[in-house]
């Protein structure tokens, strides 16, 4: 019988439809597998922003990857708590971002301060630290723009979300 | 207490619609590219929560109602939102203070809500109140910077508190349906938030260097399903595929 880990091992194969170098496992996406028999297991997802429009496709994802690796139903059940944080995305995930150009999430300041200071993202292309915030939404709601003062190139900076 | 919940959740997620609706009109519409870019965030953050609780007042109702249903099937007395966020975009300063006033509500609201004894609307709002910092903090920045900006702008934000602020005291109101569900510890006694609110609005306008306008003229009506003129032709073009193409899918 398959069991749990092998399940996760094959999550690892599933993009995210938005940033399509991290897998559903690297964002933390994934919360939970549960094998019921050979051919049916239950997967439990969170979305990342409550508007995320990915989910339909990351459940689509997920369902031809099993229905690949001979898992014929597949449950799905998604929560919403405890609500999905960029803290629950992997270090490998963190630096497969950087390689494809988007700044990693960093610490930041309460959200709640305004005019705070925005925090010190490095430049995916040149990685100067001489970089400052344009707006604090960008391509997707995970995003917010940025622009390098060194090297001039506009990146996106996933942001921290807690 | 089955129709209360289902209410309750109806009056939260149609002002999460309704707002999510109007700020989505300002897609390709917006004064710079970023604000644009910003708008139509925050709009699909809102439909987005009101997707998520009305699939939960779905589920409660428990007639075989879809979240897509209640969305772009109801009639216009059927939507409990409050008049305030129903308001006409206006200019940038007018949406704005409609944001504005309304994410400083939702923050003591969520705060609050996400410890709710129903555990569906609680997770729902610890999961929104994550978004609605962000909503705060970018319609607050634009308050002050528009207050301490320069004549044409502080005029207009001005100008804007003004049509705006009498339908505030609505987003407070609360009826038999909220005191039910009060004492089961499910809904919040709005009474409670008001000191945060009050709060907030006060640093706001103190950085911003404005006032509330001195009128005490309070409009309500949209929990009840009464609602003000431009509310109509809102809801036309927002079911007019569902109305137009009935049961179409994407």
């Amino acid at each position: 019988m398959v069991d749990e880990t092998t399940i996760w091992n094959y999550l690892e194969e599933v993009p995210d439809p938005e940033v399509p170098v991290l897998s559903v496992i690297d964002l933390g996406i994934v919360r939970a597998v549960k094998v019921i028999s050979d051919k049916e297991v239950e997967v439990t997802i969170t979305p990342t922003y409550s508007g995320c429009p990915a989910m339909n496709y990351i459940e689509k994802n997920i369902l031809e990857v099993l229905t690949e690796k001979g898992i014929e139903i597949v449950r799905f059940h998604t929560v919403l708590s405890p609500a999905w944080t960029t803290d629950w995305m992997s270090e490998a995930g963190k630096e497969k971002l950087l390689a494809y150009g988007i700044a990693p999430p960093v610490n930041e300041v309460d959200k709640l301060i305004l005019f705070g200071d925005s925090p010190i993202v490095k430049c995916p292309q040149c990685r100067s630290e001489n970089t400052k915030m344009l707006s604090q939404f960008g391509s997707t709601a995970c995003k917010a723009l940025y622009q390098c003062s060194d090297c001039l190139e506009p990146f996106d900076y996933f942001k921290c979300l807690r | 207490m089955k129709n209360n919940l289902f209410t309750y959740t109806l009056r939260i997620a149609d002002d999460s619609l309704i707002l999510g609706q109007r700020l989505s009109e300002w897609c390709g519409h917006g004064p710079i590219i970023e604000e644009d870019i910003a708008l139509s965030n925050i709009a699909l953050d809102l439909i987005g929560q009101a997707t998520n609780l009305l699939e939960y007042a779905a589920q409660v109702e428990d007639k075989g109602r879809t979240a897509d249903d209640l969305a772009f099937l109801r009639f216009e007395h059927q939507y409990l939102n409050t008049q305030l966020i129903e308001q006409k975009n206006g200019d940038f300063a007018v949406t704005i203070v409609r944001q504005w006033i309304f994410d400083t509500f939702r923050l003591p609201f969520y705060e609050a809500l996400q410890h709710s004894a129903d555990k569906q609307l609680a997770a729902i709002a610890e999961k929104s109140l994550k978004e609605t910092k962000y909503h705060w903090k970018h319609s607050s920045e634009w308050i002050i910077r528009m207050g301490d900006g320069t004549e044409e702008s502080n005029k207009r934000v001005n100008d804007a508190l003004i049509l705006l602020w009498k339908f505030s005291d609505e987003l407070f109101y609360m009826d038999d349906v909220d005191q039910a569900l009060i004492s089961q510890g499910i809904a919040i006694d709005l009474e409670t938030l008001r000191p945060a609110f009050n709060e907030r609005i006060q640093f706001v306008l103190q950085e911003a260097t404005l006032q509330l306008p001195d009128s005490k003229w309070k409009l309500s009506g949209g929990r009840q399903g009464r609602h003000t003129e431009h509310f109509g032709h809102l809801i036309a073009e927002m079911q007019y595929m569902q109305r137009a193409y009935p049961n179409m899918e994407w």
